[in-house]
């Protein structure tokens, strides 16, 4: 039997959506607590009970099973991928697959990270003899910002791309960050501040880097029959795709386009049917400001090499022709360490006509895109209220 | 020397123990797929190319290029440099690329382009374990 994956275009749609209670510095919460806020929020803004989910779909360094647990649900499907920080965005597919299968109905997808105050989080730590610890941890690699950056070099000696391209995106998403009352960061930023700011990670300045906050989010799924009887508009997932490449970002296929956002991209477009050209607003997980416009590139918005050029003069900005990251981002919004659930609830919110100051006029087609790990995975989605 | 180095210091596993013992001679040795004759690294007994067992232990020439970089201005906690370093991708004239210090240059982006050749120096940093490292070759 073959199968076509355009018969899942539509088939489920995104119900419910909802941050924590409280999102920021949280000394005072648990990475569980902020999962169990979120969902309650987004079964809440679903108009469904903790009784109707049956399947948890969940990532992060806790076991697959304790968020379960805490939240008191006994899911008859359960999946605990985690490849990063766009896990969240894969269990959108994974989910629409299980409901497809009639191995489910209802969907939570959750996320609760104390990324900065630590608060029950399970300790990071390679073993000594893991293949990090042998081959890139001995050279002082600091996380994401040393591994993010092998890029954005690779991409300036091939291209040209420069660190006040980079900084334009920065400084458009603060502009957005600016519009929206739950974002962490919202004094205005300019070009000069991001290239003064101190140096993380040349050739990242402070300001081309995320932020590290507590926060959690919850994405309900259900099935597109089941979703026309909730109280508001369904977002039908109209296409999906996921890929990893790499864990260390030393295995990486190239350093001058991202490979596994090329596999996730193409798939999400075969499946919706959608033309660049309709998309009326993307959410890119922006750890760093290269992440967004690699995105570009690898999904097929500008050609290899262009983004730099297709960013600049604030094109992502407010006002501009080419909306992204309209919450603010992980660079200004939140970040956990994992943002990719942030990416689908700002799109939902956006093609619900939720956004307030910050609404894009007649948004009907939104996109997320996100990164895992450094560069390893990428998961693409495409969403609209209009099937 | 053993007990005063504070950076991660690598275990070796079964697989990776050939590599671990040449550094300690100061040799640069990989695997080569002798079905695929594609060089790799790090070590694994299966070539991950083809998935061959068909794989063999060869010397490097120690040559290679600065593939891309960076300068990492926040060393870990208790990492033995504590001014900003040189992080690079190093790619070997045999193919494979490998994570790796750049050394023997100032950690300033004017010093350095991607693709300038370099070779590998090696640095002992315990009793047992010594890390491949690169500097740029004089031209």
């Amino acid at each position: 039997m073959t199968h076509d994956c355009r018969t899942l275009r539509g088939s489920v749609a995104i119900v419910g959506v909802a941050e924590s209670d409280e999102m920021g510095k949280l000394p005072d919460k648990s990475s569980l607590q902020l999962h169990m806020e979120a969902t309650r929020n987004a079964l809440d803004d679903a108009g469904l009970k903790k009784s109707d989910v049956d399947a948890v779909f969940t990532s992060g360094r806790n076991m697959a099973a304790d968020v379960p647990e805490y939240l008191g649900i006994r899911p008859r499907f359960v999946d605990g991928t985690q490849v990063g920080g766009c896990s969240f965005i894969l269990h959108v597919e994974h989910a629409m697959a299980a409901i497809n299968a009639g191995l489910c109905e209802v969907a939570l997808i959750t996320h609760g990270e104390s990324g900065y105050s630590r608060i029950a989080m399970p300790a990071p730590r390679w073993g000594d003899d893991s293949t990090n610890n042998q081959f890139e941890l001995p050279y002082g690699t600091s996380g994401p910002a040393t591994g993010y950056g092998f890029l954005a070099t690779r991409h300036m000696h091939e291209y040209g791309t420069t660190s006040e391209q980079l900084a334009e995106v920065a400084v458009a998403t603060r502009k957005w960050a600016m519009l929206n009352p739950k974002a962490m960061m919202r004094d205005p930023i300019t070009i000069d501040d991001v290239l003064g700011s101190r140096l993380i990670a040349w050739p990242f300045h402070l300001l081309d880097c995320c932020l590290v906050t507590d926060a959690g989010g919850a994405v309900i799924v259900t099935s597109a029959e089941r979703a026309r009887d909730l109280p508001k508009p369904p977002v039908y997932v109209l296409g999906t795709g996921e890929c990893t490449t790499h864990q260390m970002v030393s295995q990486m296929p190239s350093y001058n386009r991202w490979d596994a956002a090329v596999v996730a991209g193409k798939r999400a477009f075969e499946m919706s049917g959608v033309q660049h050209a309709d998309i009326d607003v993307a959410q890119f997980y922006d750890a760093f400001t290269i992440v967004p416009m690699l995105a570009l590139e690898a999904l097929g918005f500008c050609k290899a090499g262009e983004s730099g050029a297709f960013v600049s003069g604030q094109r992502t900005a407010p006002g501009g022709d080419f909306p992204m990251n309209t919450n603010g981002g992980g660079l200004s919004y939140t970040h956990t360490g994992m943002y990719g659930i942030f990416t689908l609830i700002e799109a939902v919110r956006q093609l619900r006509g939720e956004c307030g100051a910050r609404q894009v006029k007649d948004a009907k087609i939104g996109i997320c895109h996100g990164t895992g790990g450094v560069w390893s995975a990428a998961a693409t989605m495409i969403a609209s209220t209009e099937l | 020397m053993a007990n005063t180095y504070t950076g991660p210091v690598p275990k070796p596993t079964p697989e990776t123990k050939p590599f671990w013992d040449a550094t300690k001679q100061h040799t640069l040795r990989i695997q080569r797929c002798g079905d695929c004759a594609q060089h790799y690294f790090y070590p694994r007994p299966l070539c991950p190319h083809c998935l061959s067992r068909n794989v063999e232990w060869v010397d490097c020439s120690g040559r290679g290029r600065l593939h891309t970089f960076v300068i990492n201005y926040r060393p870990p906690r208790n990492f033995p440099v504590q001014q900003p370093f040189i992080i690079g991708i190093v790619e070997l004239e045999e193919g494979a690329r490998i994570l790796t210090n750049i050394v023997g240059v100032e950690a300033d982006p004017k010093q350095l382009r991607c693709d300038m050749p370099v070779e590998v120096v090696f640095e002992d940093i315990t009793d047992t374990i010594t890390l491949p490292k690169f500097r740029p070759v004089a031209v």
